[in-house]
Protein backbone atom coordinates (compact mmCIF):
# COMPACT_ATOMS: atom_id res chain seq x y z
CA UNK A 1 0.00 0.00 0.00
CA UNK A 2 3.07 2.08 1.06
CA UNK A 3 4.52 1.69 -2.42
CA UNK A 4 1.53 2.18 -4.68
CA UNK A 5 1.45 5.66 -2.76
CA UNK A 6 4.64 6.41 -3.53
CA UNK A 7 4.29 5.63 -6.97
CA UNK A 8 1.14 7.31 -7.06
CA UNK A 9 2.81 10.51 -5.59
CA UNK A 10 5.69 10.72 -8.08
CA UNK A 11 3.54 9.78 -11.26
CA UNK A 12 1.12 12.75 -10.03
CA UNK A 13 4.43 15.07 -9.54
CA UNK A 14 5.42 14.06 -12.52
CA UNK A 15 1.82 14.88 -14.46
CA UNK A 16 1.74 18.28 -12.88
CA UNK A 17 5.53 19.26 -14.44
CA UNK A 18 5.01 17.95 -17.08
CA UNK A 19 3.78 20.76 -20.24
CA UNK A 20 1.69 18.21 -21.61
CA UNK A 21 -0.83 17.68 -18.57
CA UNK A 22 -1.69 21.59 -18.56
CA UNK A 23 -2.29 21.66 -22.02
CA UNK A 24 -5.04 18.74 -21.76
CA UNK A 25 -6.10 20.41 -18.91
CA UNK A 26 -6.38 23.78 -20.52
CA UNK A 27 -8.15 22.71 -24.07
CA UNK A 28 -10.36 20.60 -22.15
CA UNK A 29 -11.66 23.54 -20.28
CA UNK A 30 -11.88 25.65 -22.92
CA UNK A 31 -13.96 23.38 -24.97
CA UNK A 32 -15.99 21.75 -22.60
CA UNK A 33 -16.64 25.70 -21.79
CA UNK A 34 -17.62 26.42 -24.87
CA UNK A 35 -19.74 23.61 -25.85
CA UNK A 36 -21.62 24.26 -23.03
CA UNK A 37 -22.33 27.79 -23.73
CA UNK A 38 -23.40 26.55 -27.42
CA UNK A 39 -25.94 23.98 -25.76
CA UNK A 40 -27.78 26.55 -23.56
CA UNK A 41 -28.35 29.43 -26.13
CA UNK A 42 -29.41 26.44 -28.36
CA UNK A 43 -31.58 24.68 -25.93
CA UNK A 44 -32.73 28.45 -24.61
CA UNK A 45 -33.55 29.57 -28.49
CA UNK A 46 -35.79 26.47 -28.96
CA UNK A 47 -37.73 26.55 -25.84
CA UNK A 48 -38.67 29.95 -26.54
CA UNK A 49 -39.55 28.58 -30.15
CA UNK A 50 -41.70 25.58 -28.15
CA UNK A 51 -43.83 28.54 -25.92
CA UNK A 52 -44.29 30.56 -28.81
CA UNK A 53 -45.81 28.16 -30.89
CA UNK A 54 -47.48 26.65 -27.80
CA UNK A 55 -48.92 30.25 -27.32
CA UNK A 56 -50.03 30.01 -31.36
CA UNK A 57 -52.02 27.00 -31.18
CA UNK A 58 -53.59 28.13 -27.34
CA UNK A 59 -51.85 24.89 -26.19
CA UNK A 60 -50.16 24.50 -22.48
CA UNK A 61 -46.66 25.32 -22.34
CA UNK A 62 -44.67 21.99 -22.98
CA UNK A 63 -43.78 20.14 -19.78
CA UNK A 64 -39.76 19.64 -20.46
CA UNK A 65 -37.19 19.70 -18.39
CA UNK A 66 -34.78 22.21 -20.39
CA UNK A 67 -32.10 22.20 -17.77
CA UNK A 68 -31.67 18.35 -17.77
CA UNK A 69 -31.60 18.81 -21.63
CA UNK A 70 -28.55 20.68 -21.28
CA UNK A 71 -26.63 18.69 -19.15
CA UNK A 72 -27.70 15.27 -21.26
CA UNK A 73 -26.35 17.35 -23.73
CA UNK A 74 -23.39 18.35 -22.28
CA UNK A 75 -22.33 14.87 -20.79
CA UNK A 76 -22.38 14.09 -24.88
CA UNK A 77 -19.69 15.84 -25.45
CA UNK A 78 -17.80 15.74 -22.76
CA UNK A 79 -17.47 12.05 -23.81
CA UNK A 80 -16.39 12.78 -27.36
CA UNK A 81 -14.04 15.11 -25.66
CA UNK A 82 -12.23 12.38 -23.05
CA UNK A 83 -11.81 10.26 -27.10
CA UNK A 84 -9.74 12.93 -28.15
CA UNK A 85 -7.87 14.13 -25.35
CA UNK A 86 -7.21 10.40 -23.21
CA UNK A 87 -4.69 9.48 -25.62
CA UNK A 88 -2.31 12.12 -24.73
CA UNK A 89 -2.52 11.61 -20.77
CA UNK A 90 -1.59 7.91 -21.24
CA UNK A 91 0.83 7.78 -24.13
CA UNK A 92 3.87 8.38 -21.76
CA UNK A 93 2.74 6.13 -18.27
CA UNK A 94 5.21 3.63 -19.86
CA UNK A 95 6.51 4.72 -22.67
CA UNK A 96 8.62 7.34 -21.05
CA UNK A 97 9.57 5.48 -18.07
CA UNK A 98 11.00 2.98 -20.89
CA UNK A 99 12.37 6.05 -23.25
CA UNK A 100 14.40 7.56 -19.70
CA UNK A 101 15.09 3.83 -18.30
CA UNK A 102 13.58 5.00 -15.21
CA UNK A 103 11.82 1.59 -15.84
CA UNK A 104 15.03 0.02 -14.68
CA UNK A 105 14.68 1.68 -11.52
CA UNK A 106 11.13 0.49 -10.56
CA UNK A 107 11.84 -3.00 -11.50
CA UNK A 108 14.98 -3.33 -9.72
CA UNK A 109 13.08 -1.66 -6.31
CA UNK A 110 11.35 -3.82 -3.96
CA UNK A 111 8.27 -3.14 -5.65
CA UNK A 112 5.52 -5.80 -7.38
CA UNK A 113 4.94 -5.02 -11.09
CA UNK A 114 1.03 -4.79 -9.47
CA UNK A 115 2.22 -1.92 -7.25
CA UNK A 116 3.69 -0.23 -10.40
CA UNK A 117 0.77 -0.23 -12.31
CA UNK A 118 -1.76 0.31 -9.73
CA UNK A 119 0.04 3.69 -8.35
CA UNK A 120 0.68 4.91 -12.23
CA UNK A 121 -3.30 3.67 -12.91
CA UNK A 122 -4.74 5.17 -9.84
CA UNK A 123 -2.58 8.65 -10.55
CA UNK A 124 -4.00 8.87 -14.26
CA UNK A 125 -7.47 8.43 -13.26
CA UNK A 126 -6.45 10.93 -10.02
CA UNK A 127 -5.14 13.19 -12.80
CA UNK A 128 -8.33 12.69 -14.88
CA UNK A 129 -10.70 13.31 -12.08
CA UNK A 130 -8.94 16.79 -10.83
CA UNK A 131 -9.66 17.35 -15.07
CA UNK A 132 -13.24 16.78 -14.83
CA UNK A 133 -14.00 19.01 -11.28
CA UNK A 134 -14.16 21.99 -12.64
CA UNK A 135 -16.71 21.26 -15.06
CA UNK A 136 -19.11 20.86 -11.71
CA UNK A 137 -19.03 24.31 -12.31
CA UNK A 138 -21.46 24.44 -15.13
CA UNK A 139 -23.66 22.12 -13.25
CA UNK A 140 -23.63 24.58 -10.63
CA UNK A 141 -24.63 26.85 -13.16
CA UNK A 142 -28.25 25.59 -14.59
CA UNK A 143 -28.88 24.42 -10.94
CA UNK A 144 -28.60 27.85 -9.98
CA UNK A 145 -30.34 29.41 -13.35
CA UNK A 146 -33.04 26.43 -13.83
CA UNK A 147 -36.71 26.73 -12.24
CA UNK A 148 -38.06 24.53 -11.52
CA UNK A 149 -35.01 23.27 -9.74
CA UNK A 150 -34.20 19.88 -11.55
CA UNK A 151 -33.15 16.91 -9.94
CA UNK A 152 -28.93 16.06 -8.87
CA UNK A 153 -29.26 11.56 -9.49
CA UNK A 154 -28.82 12.01 -13.04
CA UNK A 155 -26.09 15.12 -13.26
CA UNK A 156 -24.33 12.46 -10.15
CA UNK A 157 -24.94 9.26 -12.35
CA UNK A 158 -23.86 11.13 -15.37
CA UNK A 159 -20.16 12.10 -13.81
CA UNK A 160 -20.50 8.23 -12.52
CA UNK A 161 -20.47 7.57 -15.57
CA UNK A 162 -18.03 10.12 -17.36
CA UNK A 163 -15.71 8.52 -14.91
CA UNK A 164 -15.90 5.28 -15.31
CA UNK A 165 -15.93 5.66 -19.02
CA UNK A 166 -12.58 7.53 -18.62
CA UNK A 167 -11.24 5.42 -16.20
CA UNK A 168 -11.67 2.24 -19.12
CA UNK A 169 -9.88 4.48 -21.20
CA UNK A 170 -7.18 5.28 -19.13
CA UNK A 171 -6.99 1.45 -18.34
CA UNK A 172 -6.71 0.88 -22.46
CA UNK A 173 -4.20 3.95 -22.80
CA UNK A 174 -1.94 2.69 -20.05
CA UNK A 175 -1.75 -0.99 -21.53
CA UNK A 176 -0.78 0.36 -25.00
CA UNK A 177 1.68 2.54 -23.56
CA UNK A 178 3.57 -0.33 -22.18
CA UNK A 179 3.99 -2.30 -25.70
CA UNK A 180 6.25 0.53 -26.74
CA UNK A 181 9.02 3.42 -25.70
CA UNK A 182 7.87 5.95 -27.98
CA UNK A 183 4.82 7.89 -27.17
CA UNK A 184 3.70 9.31 -30.33
CA UNK A 185 3.24 5.75 -31.11
CA UNK A 186 1.35 5.09 -28.23
CA UNK A 187 -1.00 8.08 -28.32
CA UNK A 188 -1.64 7.68 -32.49
CA UNK A 189 -2.76 3.85 -31.40
CA UNK A 190 -4.67 4.63 -28.27
CA UNK A 191 -6.83 6.85 -30.37
CA UNK A 192 -7.19 4.47 -33.29
CA UNK A 193 -8.47 1.56 -30.39
CA UNK A 194 -10.99 4.21 -29.26
CA UNK A 195 -12.15 5.12 -32.84
CA UNK A 196 -12.94 1.53 -33.15
CA UNK A 197 -14.64 1.30 -29.93
CA UNK A 198 -16.64 4.50 -31.19
CA UNK A 199 -17.75 3.17 -34.39
CA UNK A 200 -18.89 -0.41 -32.25
CA UNK A 201 -21.49 2.12 -31.15
CA UNK A 202 -22.41 2.95 -34.80
CA UNK A 203 -22.43 -1.10 -35.47
CA UNK A 204 -24.99 -1.15 -32.79
CA UNK A 205 -27.66 0.58 -34.74
CA UNK A 206 -30.71 -1.30 -35.85
CA UNK A 207 -31.91 -4.80 -35.08
CA UNK A 208 -30.76 -8.70 -35.20
CA UNK A 209 -28.40 -10.71 -33.05
CA UNK A 210 -25.40 -9.09 -33.90
CA UNK A 211 -26.12 -4.95 -33.48
CA UNK A 212 -27.69 -6.74 -29.86
CA UNK A 213 -24.18 -8.06 -29.43
CA UNK A 214 -22.73 -5.08 -30.50
CA UNK A 215 -25.06 -2.66 -27.96
CA UNK A 216 -23.72 -4.52 -25.36
CA UNK A 217 -20.04 -4.30 -26.58
CA UNK A 218 -20.56 -0.42 -27.06
CA UNK A 219 -19.02 1.37 -24.63
CA UNK A 220 -20.73 4.80 -25.16
CA UNK A 221 -24.35 2.71 -25.08
CA UNK A 222 -23.54 1.93 -21.45
CA UNK A 223 -22.57 5.58 -21.18
CA UNK A 224 -25.88 7.13 -22.40
CA UNK A 225 -27.97 5.00 -19.15
CA UNK A 226 -25.73 7.27 -16.82
CA UNK A 227 -26.72 10.11 -18.60
CA UNK A 228 -29.96 9.80 -18.14
CA UNK A 229 -29.39 9.15 -14.40
CA UNK A 230 -29.87 5.51 -14.78
CA UNK A 231 -27.49 3.34 -12.29
CA UNK A 232 -27.34 -0.32 -14.12
CA UNK A 233 -25.32 -3.17 -12.43
CA UNK A 234 -25.07 -4.22 -16.26
CA UNK A 235 -23.19 -1.16 -16.86
CA UNK A 236 -21.07 -1.47 -13.99
CA UNK A 237 -19.91 -4.81 -14.53
CA UNK A 238 -19.21 -4.10 -18.03
CA UNK A 239 -17.25 -1.28 -17.07
CA UNK A 240 -15.65 -2.74 -14.13
CA UNK A 241 -14.08 -5.85 -16.48
CA UNK A 242 -12.95 -3.67 -19.38
CA UNK A 243 -11.43 -1.77 -16.51
CA UNK A 244 -9.89 -5.11 -15.31
CA UNK A 245 -8.68 -6.42 -18.69
CA UNK A 246 -6.73 -3.23 -19.69
CA UNK A 247 -4.82 -3.47 -16.21
CA UNK A 248 -4.55 -7.64 -17.15
CA UNK A 249 -2.81 -6.82 -20.01
CA UNK A 250 -0.65 -3.97 -18.97
CA UNK A 251 0.58 -6.40 -16.11
CA UNK A 252 1.35 -9.50 -19.18
CA UNK A 253 2.85 -6.94 -20.87
CA UNK A 254 5.54 -5.28 -18.17
CA UNK A 255 6.28 -9.22 -17.27
CA UNK A 256 6.93 -9.92 -20.93
CA UNK A 257 9.26 -6.64 -21.19
CA UNK A 258 11.69 -8.64 -18.92
CA UNK A 259 11.83 -11.46 -21.07
CA UNK A 260 12.42 -9.40 -23.97
CA UNK A 261 15.17 -6.84 -22.60
CA UNK B 1 27.49 -12.26 -0.33
CA UNK B 2 27.21 -13.47 -3.95
CA UNK B 3 27.60 -16.54 -5.55
CA UNK B 4 26.90 -16.57 -9.24
CA UNK B 5 26.86 -20.02 -10.60
CA UNK B 6 26.90 -21.29 -14.04
CA UNK B 7 24.98 -18.41 -15.73
CA UNK B 8 24.12 -18.27 -19.03
CA UNK B 9 21.28 -15.98 -21.13
CA UNK B 10 20.33 -16.83 -24.41
CA UNK B 11 18.70 -14.32 -26.66
CA UNK B 12 17.10 -16.48 -29.66
CA UNK B 13 20.33 -17.91 -31.35
CA UNK B 14 22.79 -15.36 -29.54
CA UNK B 15 24.33 -15.82 -25.86
CA UNK B 16 24.55 -13.18 -24.31
CA UNK B 17 26.71 -14.81 -21.24
CA UNK B 18 27.60 -18.19 -21.24
CA UNK B 19 28.57 -20.21 -17.98
CA UNK B 20 29.72 -17.49 -15.88
CA UNK B 21 30.50 -18.53 -12.28
CA UNK B 22 32.28 -15.99 -9.89
CA UNK B 23 31.57 -15.37 -6.11
CA UNK B 24 32.09 -12.16 -3.99
CA UNK B 25 32.84 -12.07 -0.59
CA UNK B 26 31.42 -9.41 1.92
CA UNK B 27 33.19 -6.11 1.98
CA UNK B 28 34.96 -7.11 -1.35
CA UNK B 29 35.15 -4.28 -4.90
CA UNK B 30 35.32 -7.09 -7.33
CA UNK B 31 35.86 -5.85 -11.00
CA UNK B 32 34.05 -7.00 -14.11
CA UNK B 33 36.43 -5.98 -17.14
CA UNK B 34 35.70 -7.02 -20.25
CA UNK B 35 34.62 -4.97 -23.55
CA UNK B 36 32.13 -3.84 -24.65
CA UNK B 37 29.22 -6.24 -25.67
CA UNK B 38 31.04 -9.11 -23.69
CA UNK B 39 27.93 -9.85 -21.61
CA UNK B 40 28.53 -7.15 -18.38
CA UNK B 41 25.53 -5.23 -17.99
CA UNK B 42 23.47 -8.69 -19.10
CA UNK B 43 25.23 -10.30 -15.74
CA UNK B 44 24.18 -7.50 -14.09
CA UNK B 45 20.88 -6.81 -14.87
CA UNK B 46 20.22 -10.60 -13.73
CA UNK B 47 21.73 -9.92 -10.87
CA UNK B 48 19.65 -7.10 -9.81
CA UNK B 49 16.24 -9.28 -10.85
CA UNK B 50 15.85 -6.43 -13.70
CA UNK B 51 15.76 -9.52 -16.04
CA UNK B 52 15.97 -13.30 -16.16
CA UNK B 53 18.76 -16.24 -17.06
CA UNK B 54 18.30 -18.47 -19.16
CA UNK B 55 19.76 -20.96 -16.83
CA UNK B 56 22.08 -21.14 -14.00
CA UNK B 57 21.86 -19.72 -10.10
CA UNK B 58 22.57 -16.27 -8.86
CA UNK B 59 22.36 -15.98 -5.13
CA UNK B 60 22.97 -12.52 -3.14
CA UNK B 61 23.10 -12.24 0.80
CA UNK B 62 21.48 -16.21 0.84
CA UNK B 63 18.74 -15.17 -1.29
CA UNK B 64 17.73 -16.64 -4.66
CA UNK B 65 17.57 -13.69 -7.56
CA UNK B 66 14.56 -15.67 -9.37
CA UNK B 67 12.96 -17.16 -6.34
CA UNK B 68 12.76 -14.55 -3.90
CA UNK B 69 13.23 -11.21 -6.00
CA UNK B 70 11.53 -9.08 -3.78
CA UNK B 71 14.24 -9.83 -0.85
CA UNK B 72 17.19 -9.58 -3.46
CA UNK B 73 16.09 -6.20 -4.47
CA UNK B 74 15.82 -5.00 -0.72
CA UNK B 75 19.41 -5.74 -0.72
CA UNK B 76 20.91 -4.30 -4.09
CA UNK B 77 21.17 -0.83 -5.02
CA UNK B 78 21.86 -1.16 -8.44
CA UNK B 79 23.40 1.66 -10.83
CA UNK B 80 22.49 1.27 -14.46
CA UNK B 81 24.95 2.25 -17.37
CA UNK B 82 22.69 5.02 -18.23
CA UNK B 83 21.45 6.81 -14.65
CA UNK B 84 17.59 6.56 -14.07
CA UNK B 85 16.38 9.64 -12.93
CA UNK B 86 13.55 11.85 -13.43
CA UNK B 87 14.48 14.71 -14.82
CA UNK B 88 11.33 17.04 -13.77
CA UNK B 89 11.64 15.95 -10.44
CA UNK B 90 13.97 17.84 -7.81
CA UNK B 91 17.13 15.99 -6.14
CA UNK B 92 15.62 15.52 -2.77
CA UNK B 93 12.03 14.46 -4.04
CA UNK B 94 13.60 11.90 -6.49
CA UNK B 95 15.71 10.24 -3.41
CA UNK B 96 12.98 10.37 -1.11
CA UNK B 97 10.89 8.95 -3.99
CA UNK B 98 13.65 6.03 -4.49
CA UNK B 99 14.01 5.62 -0.44
CA UNK B 100 10.02 4.65 -0.43
CA UNK B 101 10.03 2.53 -2.78
CA UNK B 102 13.25 0.49 -1.54
CA UNK B 103 11.41 0.21 1.75
CA UNK B 104 13.02 3.09 3.88
CA UNK B 105 11.16 3.41 6.83
CA UNK B 106 9.23 6.83 6.69
CA UNK B 107 10.77 8.55 10.06
CA UNK B 108 14.19 6.91 8.61
CA UNK B 109 13.84 8.53 5.40
CA UNK B 110 15.17 12.20 5.84
CA UNK B 111 18.41 11.21 7.80
CA UNK B 112 18.83 8.92 4.79
CA UNK B 113 18.54 11.38 2.39
CA UNK B 114 21.24 13.68 4.14
CA UNK B 115 23.89 10.89 4.42
CA UNK B 116 23.49 9.99 0.88
CA UNK B 117 23.99 13.70 -0.50
CA UNK B 118 26.79 14.45 2.30
CA UNK B 119 28.12 10.44 0.69
CA UNK B 120 27.67 11.83 -2.72
CA UNK B 121 28.93 15.81 -2.61
CA UNK B 122 25.30 16.89 -3.45
CA UNK B 123 24.74 19.08 -0.52
CA UNK B 124 23.95 22.13 -1.94
CA UNK B 125 21.92 20.95 -4.84
CA UNK B 126 18.89 19.28 -3.09
CA UNK B 127 16.03 21.75 -4.07
CA UNK B 128 17.76 21.61 -8.06
CA UNK B 129 15.81 19.89 -10.36
CA UNK B 130 17.60 16.93 -11.99
CA UNK B 131 17.52 18.25 -15.56
CA UNK B 132 19.70 21.46 -14.60
CA UNK B 133 22.50 19.58 -12.85
CA UNK B 134 25.92 18.96 -14.87
CA UNK B 135 26.57 15.05 -16.42
CA UNK B 136 28.51 14.74 -13.02
CA UNK B 137 25.93 15.10 -10.74
CA UNK B 138 23.58 13.11 -12.44
CA UNK B 139 25.89 10.41 -12.04
CA UNK B 140 26.37 11.42 -8.24
CA UNK B 141 22.45 11.40 -8.02
CA UNK B 142 22.14 8.58 -9.66
CA UNK B 143 24.83 6.87 -7.43
CA UNK B 144 22.97 8.59 -3.92
CA UNK B 145 20.23 6.59 -5.78
CA UNK B 146 21.56 3.06 -5.27
CA UNK B 147 22.96 4.30 -2.06
CA UNK B 148 20.00 5.62 0.04
CA UNK B 149 18.73 2.09 1.62
CA UNK B 150 21.99 1.56 2.53
CA UNK B 151 21.98 -2.06 0.77
CA UNK B 152 24.55 -4.72 1.64
CA UNK B 153 25.36 -5.04 -1.81
CA UNK B 154 26.02 -2.28 -5.11
CA UNK B 155 26.14 -2.79 -8.27
CA UNK B 156 27.85 -0.18 -10.65
CA UNK B 157 27.22 -0.51 -14.21
CA UNK B 158 30.49 1.18 -15.58
CA UNK B 159 30.31 4.31 -12.98
CA UNK B 160 32.41 6.60 -14.62
CA UNK B 161 31.35 6.30 -18.76
CA UNK B 162 31.31 9.79 -19.69
CA UNK B 163 32.58 12.15 -16.64
CA UNK B 164 35.53 14.38 -17.04
CA UNK B 165 39.19 13.09 -15.12
CA UNK B 166 38.59 15.17 -11.99
CA UNK B 167 34.82 13.56 -11.91
CA UNK B 168 36.05 10.36 -12.81
CA UNK B 169 38.38 10.22 -10.38
CA UNK B 170 35.96 11.49 -7.40
CA UNK B 171 33.76 9.15 -8.41
CA UNK B 172 36.05 6.44 -7.71
CA UNK B 173 37.65 7.68 -4.19
CA UNK B 174 33.97 7.14 -3.48
CA UNK B 175 33.29 3.79 -4.51
CA UNK B 176 36.38 2.98 -2.40
CA UNK B 177 35.31 4.59 0.91
CA UNK B 178 32.02 2.66 0.41
CA UNK B 179 33.90 -0.67 0.58
CA UNK B 180 33.77 -2.54 3.28
CA UNK B 181 30.75 -1.52 4.53
CA UNK B 182 29.29 -2.65 1.14
CA UNK B 183 29.82 -5.20 -1.20
CA UNK B 184 30.50 -3.63 -4.81
CA UNK B 185 30.55 -5.31 -7.88
CA UNK B 186 31.98 -2.71 -10.72
CA UNK B 187 31.90 -3.41 -13.94
CA UNK B 188 34.25 -1.54 -16.69
CA UNK B 189 36.07 -1.52 -20.06
CA UNK B 190 38.53 0.83 -18.25
CA UNK B 191 41.88 -1.45 -17.54
CA UNK B 192 43.20 1.01 -14.67
CA UNK B 193 39.79 1.66 -13.01
CA UNK B 194 39.74 -2.08 -12.48
CA UNK B 195 43.10 -2.14 -11.14
CA UNK B 196 43.17 0.74 -9.15
CA UNK B 197 39.92 -0.08 -7.43
CA UNK B 198 39.22 -3.15 -7.32
CA UNK B 199 40.53 -6.02 -4.73
CA UNK B 200 39.38 -9.09 -7.22
CA UNK B 201 38.73 -8.80 -11.43
CA UNK B 202 36.42 -11.48 -13.25
CA UNK B 203 37.35 -11.05 -17.00
CA UNK B 204 34.79 -11.66 -19.13
CA UNK B 205 34.58 -11.45 -22.72
CA UNK B 206 32.03 -12.86 -25.51
CA UNK B 207 30.36 -13.92 -22.61
CA UNK B 208 32.37 -15.97 -20.65
CA UNK B 209 34.70 -15.46 -17.81
CA UNK B 210 38.10 -15.64 -18.94
CA UNK B 211 40.10 -15.50 -15.31
CA UNK B 212 39.41 -14.22 -12.27
CA UNK B 213 42.43 -12.85 -9.35
CA UNK B 214 43.33 -10.25 -8.15
CA UNK B 215 45.13 -7.72 -10.24
CA UNK B 216 48.54 -8.27 -9.03
CA UNK B 217 47.89 -12.51 -9.32
CA UNK B 218 46.69 -11.84 -12.58
CA UNK B 219 49.84 -9.91 -14.20
CA UNK B 220 52.12 -12.68 -12.40
CA UNK B 221 50.28 -15.58 -12.95
CA UNK B 222 49.01 -15.26 -16.79
CA UNK B 223 51.72 -13.49 -18.15
CA UNK B 224 53.71 -17.08 -17.68
CA UNK B 225 56.52 -15.48 -16.52
CA UNK B 226 57.78 -12.58 -14.93
CA UNK B 227 61.02 -10.16 -16.61
CA UNK B 228 63.31 -8.29 -15.09
CA UNK B 229 65.82 -6.14 -16.80
CA UNK B 230 69.24 -5.41 -15.23
CA UNK B 231 71.43 -2.32 -16.10
CA UNK B 232 75.28 -2.46 -15.24
CA UNK B 233 78.48 -1.06 -16.45
CA UNK B 234 81.26 -4.08 -17.08
CA UNK B 235 81.80 -7.63 -18.82
CA UNK B 236 78.76 -8.87 -20.74
CA UNK B 237 80.33 -12.10 -21.17
CA UNK B 238 80.43 -12.12 -17.50
CA UNK B 239 77.84 -11.14 -16.10
CA UNK B 240 76.20 -13.84 -18.14
CA UNK B 241 77.71 -16.20 -17.45
CA UNK B 242 77.41 -15.27 -13.78
CA UNK B 243 73.45 -15.72 -14.19
CA UNK B 244 73.62 -18.54 -16.05
CA UNK B 245 74.87 -20.18 -13.14
CA UNK B 246 71.34 -19.25 -11.13
CA UNK B 247 68.44 -21.51 -11.02
CA UNK B 248 64.19 -20.50 -12.09
CA UNK B 249 65.81 -18.35 -15.10
CA UNK B 250 63.90 -19.00 -18.34
CA UNK B 251 65.91 -16.97 -20.56
CA UNK B 252 68.71 -14.15 -20.48
CA UNK B 253 69.27 -11.60 -23.64
CA UNK B 254 70.74 -8.76 -23.90
CA UNK B 255 68.28 -5.57 -24.37
CA UNK B 256 71.70 -3.10 -25.45
CA UNK B 257 75.04 -2.41 -25.56
CA UNK B 258 76.80 0.53 -25.07
CA UNK B 259 80.06 2.18 -23.92
CA UNK B 260 79.34 2.81 -20.36
CA UNK B 261 76.12 0.80 -19.24
CA UNK B 262 74.76 -2.57 -20.78
CA UNK B 263 71.03 -3.71 -20.22
CA UNK B 264 69.80 -7.39 -20.01
CA UNK B 265 66.33 -8.36 -19.84
CA UNK B 266 66.15 -11.59 -17.70
CA UNK B 267 62.99 -14.26 -17.73
CA UNK B 268 62.13 -15.59 -14.43
CA UNK B 269 59.78 -18.71 -13.87
CA UNK B 270 56.55 -17.46 -12.60
CA UNK B 271 56.01 -17.22 -8.52
CA UNK B 272 60.08 -17.49 -8.18
CA UNK B 273 61.71 -13.66 -6.94
CA UNK B 274 65.32 -14.65 -7.78
CA UNK B 275 66.47 -10.73 -7.73
CA UNK B 276 68.19 -10.57 -4.88
CA UNK B 277 70.38 -13.73 -6.27
CA UNK B 278 70.75 -11.74 -9.42
CA UNK B 279 71.86 -8.86 -8.00
CA UNK B 280 74.61 -10.25 -6.09
CA UNK B 281 75.37 -12.62 -9.11
CA UNK B 282 75.77 -9.41 -11.02
CA UNK B 283 78.07 -7.61 -8.49
CA UNK B 284 80.50 -10.97 -7.92
CA UNK B 285 80.96 -11.34 -11.20
CA UNK B 286 82.71 -7.92 -11.27
CA UNK B 287 80.67 -5.68 -12.90
CA UNK B 288 78.68 -2.07 -10.87
CA UNK B 289 74.78 -2.94 -10.58
CA UNK B 290 73.65 0.52 -11.83
CA UNK B 291 69.58 -0.77 -11.71
CA UNK B 292 67.70 -3.83 -11.44
CA UNK B 293 63.55 -3.77 -11.66
CA UNK B 294 60.81 -5.93 -12.57
CA UNK B 295 59.13 -4.91 -15.51
CA UNK B 296 55.73 -7.43 -15.40
CA UNK B 297 53.50 -7.00 -17.97
CA UNK B 298 50.85 -4.62 -17.20
CA UNK B 299 46.86 -5.56 -16.80
CA UNK B 300 46.57 -3.73 -20.23
CA UNK B 301 48.79 -6.49 -22.10
CA UNK B 302 46.87 -8.91 -19.91
CA UNK B 303 43.70 -7.82 -20.83
CA UNK B 304 44.17 -7.48 -24.68
CA UNK B 305 45.77 -10.98 -24.56
CA UNK B 306 43.22 -12.76 -23.20
CA UNK B 307 40.66 -11.16 -25.05
CA UNK B 308 42.43 -11.65 -28.17
CA UNK B 309 43.28 -14.90 -27.89
CA UNK B 310 40.00 -16.10 -26.80
CA UNK B 311 38.32 -14.34 -30.18
CA UNK B 312 41.24 -16.44 -32.13
CA UNK B 313 39.79 -19.87 -30.24
CA UNK B 314 36.57 -18.44 -31.55
CA UNK B 315 37.20 -17.78 -34.81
Amino acid sequence: MRNIFALWKKELSLFFVSPIAYVVLTIFLLLTGFFFRSIVVRVVEFSIQEMIQAQQFGGPPPARDYAQDVLRAFFGVLSTMILFLMPMLTMGVFADEKRRGTIELLLTSPVTHWQIILGKFLASVTFYMVMLLPTGVYALFAYRYSEPKFMWRPVLSGYLGILLLGTVLISIGIFISSLTENQIIAAVTTFAVFIILWVIDFAAQGTGVISEAMQYLSVLNHYDDFAKGVIDTKSLVFYGSLILLGLFLTSTSVESLRWRE
Amino acid sequence: MIQVEHLTKRYGNTLAINDVTFDVKKGEILGFLGPNGAGKTTTMRILSGFIPATDGKARVSGYDVFEQPLEVKRRIGYLPENPPLYQELSVDSFLTFVAQIRGVKSEQISDRLEAVKEQCGLEDMGSRLIKYLSKGYRQRVALAQALIHDPDVLILDEPTVGLDPKQIIEVRELIKRLAGEHTIILSSHILPEVSMTCQRVVIINNGRVVATDTPENLKTTLAGSNQVQIEFRGDMDGVRRALASLGHLKSVRPESTSANAAVLRVEVEPGFDERADMARAVVQSGADLLELKTTGPSLEDIFLKLTTEESGIEA
